[in-house]
């Protein structure tokens, strides 16, 4: 990559963990002046921490940034990264709802002061969205929190584009088109291509392939942390795309799978789901017995619609039929999961607290011999069921989630992504646990965001924008089939 | 920004100030005579430190934290200002100076810990109240001259506590709102990532604003014994919850860095006056606490159908 032009950043083996997930495992990257870079991965694959580390709101734990050919170890900061001409429009809105327009573009930059400060931070902002999305409809005097959500996109997006006594060489934007319309989109894109002629750089992370093929120079695809390719985008199609993001080696499947979903319609349906609101898409079916992976990318609707099951058990619903008792395993642990004041057998125990009863009253061996009992089966390592639950590390927390769930009288079990930041050991055996209990008529509703995971379930369903988008059986399902559902149609 | 009388930001907006008006209003009708620039002076005299005590409140609420040593810290104040502001100026200035960096200091905590505010003010009441009574063990002592002399001041015209009350709305409204690091301020407690994420220090902002809650706090203390002469440790207890009620009913948030400055002291004239109106109505005294909470949950319940009218 000695090329003519100018590197203005190089990473080198960056790396960054968060507790036992090597989120970024030594990642070099090169962006040239004048260069769209797109940058491509399936969830977790790193592509938002890189950003961060680029940004210079996380410090990575190992590696060399190079900015404008000079090494920025140990002193590079946020403030660094705004001095040296590096902005990034977050995935999460980093605006204030409580200011106007013209207020967020001045905490941008402090330069914009003294008086009449707010004069000048709003033309300028009020300027860079005339250029960017002309016919905007947005007044620098309007506070952001009144703003719909792709207003506030594109406030934001012109905030980092603009210009006062800092130069400007990088802009990352960070799926900047999620909440823009078509319309607003191609917009970008052709700003994009305007100010990358003019010898600014960007970083372009999207979902949408069809925006990354067409409008970047390069691309680099990232997965588990690391690059596996980085070409010249004319030598990618979105075939070879998708192929380099997924797993393309199939070979895990187990034949025992295969031999019950053949016989799939003979058992009794329990859960018949259509996301709320969504009669466009397909429906979600479950059969006793069965495990039933929901996938596609994070936050398209899974989540939506385990809790839309979860809340129309034991009730009638237009959309959803249940017939049976449901627990839920929450994904967010420290929020949704474990009652953190609480001890291990309490935690186990509270979903079944009925069978406790004796007149009204806890039986306290009743507690007892149920966390005995649970915390064998699902190996729970700790010597006393008595201790604080916050005594255990995550992945014995969760295989107390999943006691609780499990130990109840349910027949059907909700999984939110229940694995985050569990450990391949635990998984494992929680796996095993998993499909012992499906043979003895359990029924598993699995949300995953692993690829991996998938290979554990008897059917799959695919989600797109809060619809079922895809409902491939045992037999069919690989990871190309469900990468090429969660992307955009094929045109 | 005014779309329509209907617009719920607008309603919002006045809401305080209509309270303010029905109040005085009703006053004015059961008491004719209050409608003179003495009536009126005696009426809102008391108004004086209860909004700048709101003020500060204001301040720490404007980074979603809330403060419940207010009270206790406005009556240390009080205690200093009636004792050693008196005798020796000098020392007295010094230690307002230490009140004012133990609030800021406070703040630090507060951030570095991330400690919830509840709790670390909560147990800073009790500090100040110990040292206000090490300071006065018995209610006594007197205010300096001049602070006597400034409260006492009468201008033409118009009643003093309206002209302070306007001075401290148009001050602070044009540090807080207009000001360019007072965008910064609101900004750190409507998205406090975002304003890390442009390179600001989280630690500076909330250091700023717990040192501005204690100046706003010294002034309040100050122009209350300019009022009573002397002091005493619990002379200002009740103005914890004043001031934050003042504050919300000012049409500030308890998060969100939404606050309003010219609204907060519109608040503490209003709840001032309400404390008035009781008496006039000839409220027996037994009644009048519930009776201000009353007018409080109707003021606050108007404004969350205000808020709710938003939302729809």
């Amino acid at each position: 990559m000695s090329g003519s032009k100018r590197q203005i950043v190089r990473l080198q083996g960056v790396a960054k963990r968060f507790g036992a997930v090597h989120a970024l495992a030594g990642v070099d990257l090169d962006v040239e002046a004048g260069q769209c870079l797109g940058l491509v991965g399936h969830n977790g694959a790193g592509k938002s921490t890189l950003m961060h580390v680029l940004a210079g709101t996380l410090a990575p734990d190992r590696g060399a940034i190079v900015i404008d050919g000079a090494p920025r170890e140990g002193q590079y900061s946020v403030a660094a990264a705004h001095r040296l001409g590096i902005r990034c429009v977050f995935q999460e809105l980093s605006l204030c709802p409580n200011l106007t327009v013209a207020e967020n573009a001045r905490i941008l930059h402090p330069a914009v002061k003294g008086w009449g400060w707010r004069g000048r931070a709003g033309r300028m902002i009020a300027d860079k969205l005339d250029e960017i999305f002309p016919g905007h409809g947005v007044s620098a005097d309007d506070v952001v929190g009144d703003l719909a959500l792709g207003k506030r996109q594109m406030v934001e997006i012109a905030r980092a584009f603009t210009v006062t006594d800092e130069p400007l060489h990088l802009v990352i934007l960070d799926e900047p088109t999620s909440s823009l319309d078509s319309v607003t989109a191609e917009q970008l894109l052709v700003f994009v291509r305007k100010i990358v002629d003019e010898g600014v750089s960007c970083i372009l992370i999207s979902h949408l392939l069809g925006e990354v093929l067409g409008y970047c120079d390069r691309i680099v695809v990232m997965r588990d942390g690391q690059v596996v390719a980085a070409r010249a985008a004319g030598e990618f199609d979105r075939h070879s795309l998708v192929s380099a993001m997924g797993d393309v080696a199939e070979d895990k499947k187990t034949a025992a799978h295969e031999a019950r979903s053949a016989n799939r319609d003979a058992a009794p349906v329990c859960v018949r789901a259509r996301p709320r609101g969504k009669a466009a898409g397909g429906e979600l079916v479950a059969h006793r017995g069965e495990i039933i992976g929901l996938s596609g990318l994070a936050g398209h609707g899974q989540t939506e619609l385990l809790l839309q099951i979860y809340q129309a058990a034991g009730r009638r619903d237009r959309d959803t039929e249940v017939t049976g008792p449901v627990a839920l395993v929450a994904g967010d642990r420290q929020a949704d999961g474990v009652f953190h004041l609480w001890s291990i057998a309490q935690n186990v125990t509270v979903r079944s607290m009925r069978r406790m009863l004796w007149h009204g009253l806890i039986q306290p061996a009743r507690e007892a011999a149920m966390a005995a009992d649970w915390r064998q089966r699902m190996r729970i390592r700790t010597p006393d069921m008595n201790n604080p639950i916050l005594s255990l590390s995550g992945g014995n927390q969760q295989k107390a989630l999943f006691a609780r769930a499990l130990g109840s009288d349910a027949e059907i079990v909700l999984m939110d992504d229940p694995m985050r930041g569990v450990d391949i050991g635990t998984k494992l055996e929680v796996y095993d646990i998993i499909r012992a209990e499906a043979e003895r008529g359990r029924t598993f509703l699995w949300y995953t965001t692993e690829m991996d995971e998938l290979d554990n379930c008897d059917h799959v369903y695919v989600f797109r924008n809060g619809q079922v988008v895809a409902d491939l059986p045992r037999g069919e399902m690989t990871e190309q089939k469900v990468l090429q559902s969660s992307f955009e149609q094929v045109a | 920004m005014l779309r329509g009388l209907g617009n719920p930001r607008f309603l919002r907006a006045v809401l305080p100030a209509i309270s303010l008006a029905v109040i005085l209003g009703a006053i004015f009708a059961v008491n004719p005579r209050t409608m003179s620039p003495i009536g009126l002076n005696l009426l809102l005299q008391l108004a004086v430190p209860v909004a700048l005590a709101t003020i500060a409140q204001m301040f720490i609420l404007a980074v979603n934290d809330l403060d419940l040593s207010i009270g206790g810290y406005v009556g240390l104040v009080a205690c200093i200002g009636a004792t050693f502001l008196n005798t020796d100026p000098l020392l007295g200035v010094v230690l307002l100076g230490a009140c004012i960096a133990a609030y800021a200091v406070m703040g630090a905590l507060i951030h570095w810990r991330n400690l919830p505010s509840i709790v670390v003010t909560l147990g800073m009441l009790f500090v100040w109240q110990g040292i206000a009574i090490l300071v006065l063990p018995t209610p006594g002592g007197a205010a300096p001259g001049w602070i006597t002399a400034i409260m006492g001041f009468k201008p033409p015209l118009v009643p003093f506590p309206i002209v302070a009350a306007v001075v401290i709305a148009v001050v602070v409204h044009f540090a807080l709102m207009r000001s360019s690091y007072g965008v910064i301020l609101r900004g750190a407690g409507g998205n406090p990532r975002a304003v890390a994420r442009a390179g600001w220090s989280l630690l500076k902002t909330k250091l700023a604003m717990y040192a501005l809650a204690g100046l706003f706090g010294v002034l309040s203390g100050l122009s209350l014994i300019g009022l009573t002469t002397s002091a005493q440790a619990n002379i200002a207890m009740p103005y914890t919850l004043l001031s934050i009620a003042g504050a919300i009913l000012g049409g500030s948030e308890f998060v969100g860095g939404r606050v309003s400055p010219v609204g907060a002291v519109i608040g503490a004239l209003t709840l001032t006056l309400a404390t008035r109106a009781l008496t006039f109505f000839h409220v027996p005294p037994d009644w009048q606490i519930g009776a201000q909470g009353g007018i409080l949950i109707v003021v606050l319940a108007l404004r969350a159908l205000i808020n709710r009218r938003e939302v729809a």
